[in-house]
């Protein structure tokens, strides 16, 4: 029990911390895949100052802390044409074909990277059986020509426990530590005093240490990943944690961006996986190596009956496409589990046993270990649920259940930034920008800032690799856009005070409020963000799509919630916080309300529902191409504290 | 799915100037309590069951049990962490306990090829730094939709 007054942590935060004021030429906010591959690429191209950034230790930071199972985007024999076409279905449509095309072009540059570094990638050997680990390099490496074991047609498996810290080592290696700051979360970006629309800098603070940073460059790259914890998880006791994607990506890629004016695209789509339920684990592997089915409450192969075809039928090409999309797969889900025939089973035990037929006793058991290192590798508290419920897969089936909503642009979504890009001539004009006739790759469209993987909207599919390849692009662009502004001077308007005083603000209205009442948790002057985030959680699923309504709204919830989320704003002045963890709590609650907020804008605003299985808009209900086949752009106006949202143009590029 | 720390088995890190379970928890969790010099998990709501901390410990100190909203008593996983391999028992509710070993790597720690003495030649092409090197040719699509 806390003592009354006492604030929580360890790490008490004082009213007044010490400022560091630095200036660099490129600034890395993030410690990610995407920030790895920046910091992996920046140096080959520049002897410039370079400062990377990461809210938590970069070697276990991010989505990928606890490993992956499998690379998921790997072109090898495919080509880039290809994948965008896989994209674009999955999407519904409307990708930025130039994006992913250029990210197929690059993305196995960075997984043979990783095979080099010692990521252990599977290989098929000669008899097309499968090899793991080490064994897999006999047969030599991928870039060498091997063949690696592909689940889908884009997918290959590796033993990928020490994914991140593998990655992270190169790029630490090649940054250099001196170059490092872990621990320290960004706040805010600063815009230049003297030229409009052009970064200068950003703030932020430590979470071990009473200090403000204050950090001014020429260039900038955000990569701190998608939103998670935006609406309310399936499980509201001590299983809140248990989000499919990591919980401590807050958004703040897109917050940060938007509230320099950085465009907004496509934050209507949104991700919501369909997992093992309640453990979260991955279903992928289940399907495409294991060729498992999931069977409806009946045991019926619900999504090969017939009814099931006349519901793809709707949304043809998509959905009679050879592959049907991940929304309309959690589509066909709902329209089961709503029409009372639920809940959805994956039939584990079926799968293993016909994969069995054809297999001796080892072979059977390097099967079963497969089956649990999926989860082992990429999410381990599945594996657990398993043991705690005695589930053998080879002898009880699992059920599967769709998630809560998350935003990301890297994998199975597309949201966030409008960015340029590359300086090919076969990409539409109004693609590609930059500054003085000069085309940025990845720019967003303030002028010296850039964004990648998560960050970076049209263009999902990316995963953990093509995160990696989209920062080293992202590298190049920074060191071309310091060198075209080699006199630029950051100037920022606000005072070291105004900013501290900024950052700091949650400490200061704690300590000054604290001793009024006798716990510290309820006091009338200030709200702690715990509390905050419940009350957003609470409005975003009840309003906002969430799981509560089976992921429906409505043009009068929207009005409701939009209400809602401006006295959040309002409120968020008054969050309260005692020490450095809780200072970072405020900072992300905050992140995420912006966050929300451009996702439900975007949903309002596109008068339609495109995503069947991930929201429905029940007064638009189904496609409407012939007003929507475009992006939903957004622009928060920096200034006038004002939204913008509005149509862009779809281009194809690609037959 | 919380991380806990058993109090016998932590020895705060022998004092360090920083312990190893606080270092590594992307979510700010762990944290040293400086007057019991032991370590704690600050927010197990907040817990995403990542493992980082467990298998970080030097002194296998951490270890994790299922949320109480919806996991049954009596399970564990535990991780081993080798050079090369890590080493899983998952121990059933019902005792049956298996064993898995997953390769994780094969280079040794702190042996990743960072290029540091590769200097990219062409700033103003499409191509990276070791693409260059390995000479790729940017391709077109096949083909562009009118
Ligand atoms: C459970 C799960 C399974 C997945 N499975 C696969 C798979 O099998 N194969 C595959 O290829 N991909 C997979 N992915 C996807 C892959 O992990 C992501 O595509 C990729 O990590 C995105 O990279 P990123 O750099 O954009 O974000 P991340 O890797 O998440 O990095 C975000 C970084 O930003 C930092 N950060 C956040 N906020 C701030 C701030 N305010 N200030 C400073 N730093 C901040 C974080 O600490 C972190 O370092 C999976 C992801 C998850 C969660
Ligand atoms: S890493 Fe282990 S020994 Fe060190 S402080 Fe944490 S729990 Fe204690
Ligand atoms: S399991 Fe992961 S999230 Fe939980 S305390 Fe340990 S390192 Fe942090």
């Amino acid at each position: 029990m806390a003592l009354p007054n006492k604030p929580m942590g360890e790490l008490k935060a004082v009213s007044n911390p010490a400022v560091e004021e630095m200036e660099v030429d490129i600034l890395i906010v993030g410690g990610g895949m995407a920030a790895c591959g920046t910091a992996f690429e920046i140096k080959k191209w520049t002897d410039k100052k370079v400062l990377l950034v990461d809210k938590a230790a970069m070697e276990r930071s991010g989505a990928v802390a606890q490993g992956l199972s499998a690379i998921n985007t790997y072109i090898g024999e495919n080509s880039p044409d290809d994948y965008v076409r896989m994209v674009r279905n999955d999407l519904m449509g409307l990708v930025r074909e130039d994006l992913i095309f250029d990210l197929g072009v690059h993305v196995d540059d960075s997984v043979h990277l990783f095979e080099e570094w010692g990521l252990p990638i599977w290989k098929k050997d000669e008899a097309g059986k499968n090899l793991d680990g080490k064994k897999g390099l006999s047969m030599g490496s991928l870039k060498k020509g091997a063949k690696p074991v592909r689940t889908g047609k884009w997918q290959i498996m590796i033993n990928g426990e020490s994914y991140k810290r593998v990655v992270a080592e190169a790029a630490k290696l090649a940054l250099g530590e001196e170059n490092i700051l872990e621990r320290v979360f960004i706040v805010e970006l600063l815009l230049d005093a003297k030229e409009d629309n052009r970064i200068a800098g950003a703030v932020g603070f430590s979470v071990r240490e009473n200090k403000v940073y204050i950090i001014k460059c020429n260039t900038m790259m955000v990569a701190c990943g998608g939103a998670v914890n935006i609406y309310q998880p399936r499980s509201v006791g001590e299983g809140k944690g248990r989000a499919w994607y990591p919980v401590w990506n807050a958004g703040s890629t897109y917050t940060m961006c938007m509230k320099v004016g950085a465009e907004l695209s496509m934050m209507e789509n949104r991700f919501t996986p369909a997992r093992f339920k309640d453990g979260y684990g991955p279903v992928g592997a289940w399907f495409l190596l294991f060729k498992a089915k999931t069977l409806n409450g009946l045991g019926e192969n619900f999504a090969a009956s017939d009814a099931a075809k006349a519901e793809l039928q709707k949304f043809a090409p998509y959905g009679t496409a050879a592959v049907t999309p991940t929304c309309l797969r959690n589509h066909l889900m709902l329209f089961e589990m709503k029409a009372g025939r639920g809940p959805i089973i994956m039939d584990t035990v079926t799968a293993l046993a016909e994969l069995g037929k054809t297999m001796d006793k080892k072979e059977l058991k390097h099967l079963e270990s497969e089956a649990w290192e999926d989860f082992l590798d990429m999410t381990c508290g599945q594996a657990n649920l398993w043991c705690a419920t005695d589930t053998e897969p080879e002898k009880k089936n699992s059920e599967v259940m769709p998630t809560e909503p998350y935003l990301l642009g890297s994998h199975s979504g597309c949201c966030g930034m409008w960015v340029s890009g590359p300086d090919l001539d076969w990409v539409p004009a109004s693609y590609k920008w930059g500054d003085g006739g000069k085309v940025y790759n990845r720019m967003t469209t303030v002028k010296g800032l850039f964004t990648s993987g998560d960050g970076v909207g049209c263009s999902g599919h990316k995963f953990s690799s093509g995160s990696h390849a989209e920062g080293r692009l992202c590298a190049k662009s920074m060191v071309q856009w310091v060198r075209d502004h080699a006199d630029f001077k950051p100037t920022i308007a606000q005072g070291a005070d105004e900013l501290v005083d900024m950052v700091y603000r949650p400490v200061r209205l704690y300590n000054e409020n604290s001793q009024y009442t006798t716990a510290q948790d309820i006091n009338p002057n200030y709200i702690k963000p715990a509390g905050m985030a419940l009350r957003l959680m609470k409005a975003t699923n009840e309003y906002g799509a969430g799981t509560a309504t089976y992921y429906q709204t409505s043009t009068k919830s929207l009005e409701i919630i939009m209400e809602m989320l401006q006295v959040m704003r309002e409120d968020c002045k008054k969050l309260g916080a005692g020490d450095l963890h809780e200072l970072m709590r405020a900072w992300e609650i905050y992140h995420r309300i912006w966050t929300v907020e451009a996702h439900l804008r975007h949903i309002q605003f596109r008068k339609e529902t495109r995503y069947p299985g991930f929201y429905y808009q029940a007064d638009y209900p189904g496609q409407d191409d012939a007003n929507w086949f475009c992006f939903v752009n957004s622009k928060y106006d920096p200034k006038a504290g004002k939204w913008d949202v509005f149509k862009k143009d779809y281009i194809k590029i690609i037959p | 799915m919380p991380s806990f720390v058993i109090t016998e088995k932590c020895d705060g890190c022998k004092g360090g100037e920083k312990t190893a379970c606080m270092y590594i928890c992307p979510n700010d969790l762990m944290v040293l309590d400086p007057n019991a010099m032991k370590a704690y998990n600050q927010e197990p709501d907040q817990c995403w069951e990542c493992f980082s901390c467990v298998k970080i410990c030097p002194t296998q100190a951490i270890e994790v049990r299922g949320y109480s909203d919806f996991v049954p008593l009596g399970s564990s996983i535990m991780p081993m962490m080798g050079t090369e391999d890590v080493m899983w028992t998952c121990k059933f509710r019902n005792g049956t306990i298996k064993r898995f070993k997953f390769p994780i790597r094969t280079t040794a720690e702190g042996t990743a090829n960072a290029y540091k003495d590769l200097k990219g030649k062409d700033l103003d092409s499409n191509l990276l730094s070791t693409e260059e090197v390995d000479g790729l040719k940017y391709p077109a699509p096949k083909e562009i939709a009118k």
